[in-house]
């Protein structure tokens, strides 16, 4: 695509590889990553159970994701597509996470706010790469060539089992924030914004109110 | 009165369920026809290099789903079911063994596909990894007057975000309308949580429950070209995906002009004080699949649930063969 620089990342990324990633490049990576969201960290951060696996088995990227998959009776694996999950549900984990984890880099749908990446992301030299559309859950199941394990499948549930991948030019994903703790869709949003008071021009707000919500539409729900 | 001269024929539940077996795996792997044709369109005029981008990279995802027999989104959504009687049609073991079928076909096809086990039960999140629960898969029937065949549509939608209701009032006329549907539209479409382009469906009418039902059928069960068949709300269609796509937004929430694939409007009629609205968006990923049983156990899949009819949206007490909405 025109336009858009592309880096191939080999994992585990070092913070020199990922200080060279500006917001809006897009991102392919091989080596391995794991899955987890809201029940491992609940199990993690709060529950003190420690990781599923050693930090060197796991990888240092941590994906928002329930694949579409199946564990065969024999226990091989079926991998069919897998896609983010919306990452700002999971804000409030996230700095004990990285602390555990020793993760550097987080892959999702939709990012955190560039307050969140500052307070968060930059004391643990952590990028987010955001998964494309969403979601290309085809083209990212392609990329993975094997599941190396499942765990806390018995403790969690499938979809939010810890999935351990090895990937081979795994993506597209496009960086949203930087080492700096820059997001790319909050310089997205401030573009747009200018154009937004334009399109409710002459209306007047709806009759009965609600609590507690937003009326500057430059403002996120998230 | 039966057809086929008084011969009654009998559907029988083994077609049905291979049917939906087929269907679910259609709904979840093969983007719609119509869906695919307006991405193209989007993809032709983005200028948004971000969203031409990611539109591109989506086009790609559909074919790698083809060719792989793997789900297009690894959010394969929460599968449910549309079931549409013509009137003379009888199946086997009646709508009891019906619901059986479609639930088997939804625990099979969950493992096959394979799909996300995506259904949970709300307070405890005991899942059953076969996307069978209370109240799970929904089974929504309508009817025609006329036929010995039943409709079976299978729509897999995404669960979270891009759907809102609001009671707005008489008072609050189109302007109000066209301001719920861009606070939708900007508040989802932000970071693209909707994951735009989206099919816009908006309910108008009805009682509350009734309003999001006909949104979200709106949004789901019509396909990208179809217009309502009153004149002046088939212009607010239109009015309404230009404006989406003036907001200037594109895939993602990245700056463009692809936000709105197509809008369609459903409405009911309403208490005389209200004008209820519900916004819906069905996204990248339109999974929706159909297949006609006809009463000699023929079958024929088709993506256009072609669900909406000039029967569903009767206004006056009989059915007289012919809808006057113009009239209105």
């Amino acid at each position: 695509m025109p336009g858009l620089k592309t880096v191939d990342l080999q994992l585990p990324a070092t913070t020199e590889q990922l200080r060279g990633l500006d917001i809006g490049t897009v991102v392919y990576l091989t080596g391995r990553v794991f899955t987890a969201r809201e029940g491992v960290y609940k199990r993690v951060v709060e529950e003190r159970h420690g990781l599923p696996a050693a930090p060197e088995i796991l990888g240092r990227v941590n994906f928002h994701c329930s694949p579409a998959a199946t564990i065969e009776p024999d226990g091989s694996f079926t991998m069919g597509a897998v896609s983010a999950t919306a990452s700002f549900r999971f804000a409030k984990w996230l700095d004990g996470w990285f602390t555990l984890s020793g993760c550097n880099i987080i892959i999702g749908k939709g990012g955190m706010t560039s307050a969140d990446y500052r307070k968060l992301f930059v004391p643990h030299n952590a990028i987010y790469l955001t998964t494309v559309g969403y979601g290309t859950g085809a083209l990212l199941g392609r990329g993975i060539t094997r599941v190396a394990d499942v765990l806390w499948v018995e403790e969690l549930g499938l979809a939010q089992a810890v999935w351990v991948l090895d990937v081979v030019r795994f993506g597209p994903f496009l960086v949203e924030s930087d080492l700096a703790g820059n997001s790319l869709f909050e310089r997205e949003n401030a573009k747009i914004a200018a154009n937004i008071a334009a399109l409710y021009e002459g209306t007047k707000p709806a009759t009965l109110r609600r609590y507690g919500e937003t009326d500057d539409k430059t403002d996120e729900v998230i | 009165m039966p057809l086929n001269n008084g011969v009654v024929h009998v559907i029988s539940i083994d077609t049905v369920q291979k049917t939906a077996a087929t269907l679910m795996a259609k709904a979840a792997i093969e983007i719609p026809d119509d869906y695919l044709a307006g991405l193209r369109r989007c993809a032709d005029t983005e200028t948004g290099d971000l969203s031409s981008f990611v539109i591109q990279a989506m086009l790609e995802n559909y074919e790698a789903a083809k060719e792989d027999r793997r789900a297009m989104c690894g959010d394969t959504g929460v599968p449910r079911w549309y079931v549409k009687y013509g009137n003379e049609a009888r199946v086997e073991g009646g709508p009891v063994a019906m619901e059986a079928a479609l639930r088997r076909a939804t625990a099979h096809a969950t493992h096959s596909v394979p799909l996300r086990p995506n259904r949970v039960h709300p307070l405890w999140r005991t899942d059953h990894n076969n996307n069978c629960g209370i109240f799970a898969p929904e089974i929504d029937y309508a009817f025609e007057p006329e036929g010995d065949w039943v409709d079976l549509t299978t729509v897999h939608k995404g669960g979270l975000f891009g759907s809102d209701y609001r009671m707005l009032f008489p008072g609050d006329g189109i302007d109000g309308i066209r301001r719920f549907f861009l606070d939708t539209l900007i508040g989802f479409g932000k970071r693209g949580l909707a994951c735009q382009p989206a099919i816009v469906g908006i309910g108008l009418g009805g009682s509350k429950d009734t309003c999001m039902v006909l949104g979200k059928q709106a949004s789901c069960l019509r396909v990208v070209g179809s217009r309502h068949p009153d004149p002046k709300i088939a212009a607010l269609e239109e009015e309404l995906k230009d404006l989406g796509n003036r907001i200037g937004m594109g895939a993602m929430g990245f700056i463009g002009t692809s936000m709105v694939i197509d809008c369609h409007i459903e409405v009911g009629y309403c208490h005389t004080g209200g004008m209820p609205m519900s916004v819906h968006m069905f996204c990248l990923s339109s999974r929706r699949a159909t297949a006609r049983i006809y009463g000699d156990g023929r079958v024929a899949f088709r993506t256009d649930p072609e669900w909406f009819s000039d029967y569903m949206r009767r206004a006056d007490v009989e059915w007289t063969g012919r809808q006057t909405l113009a009239a209105e």
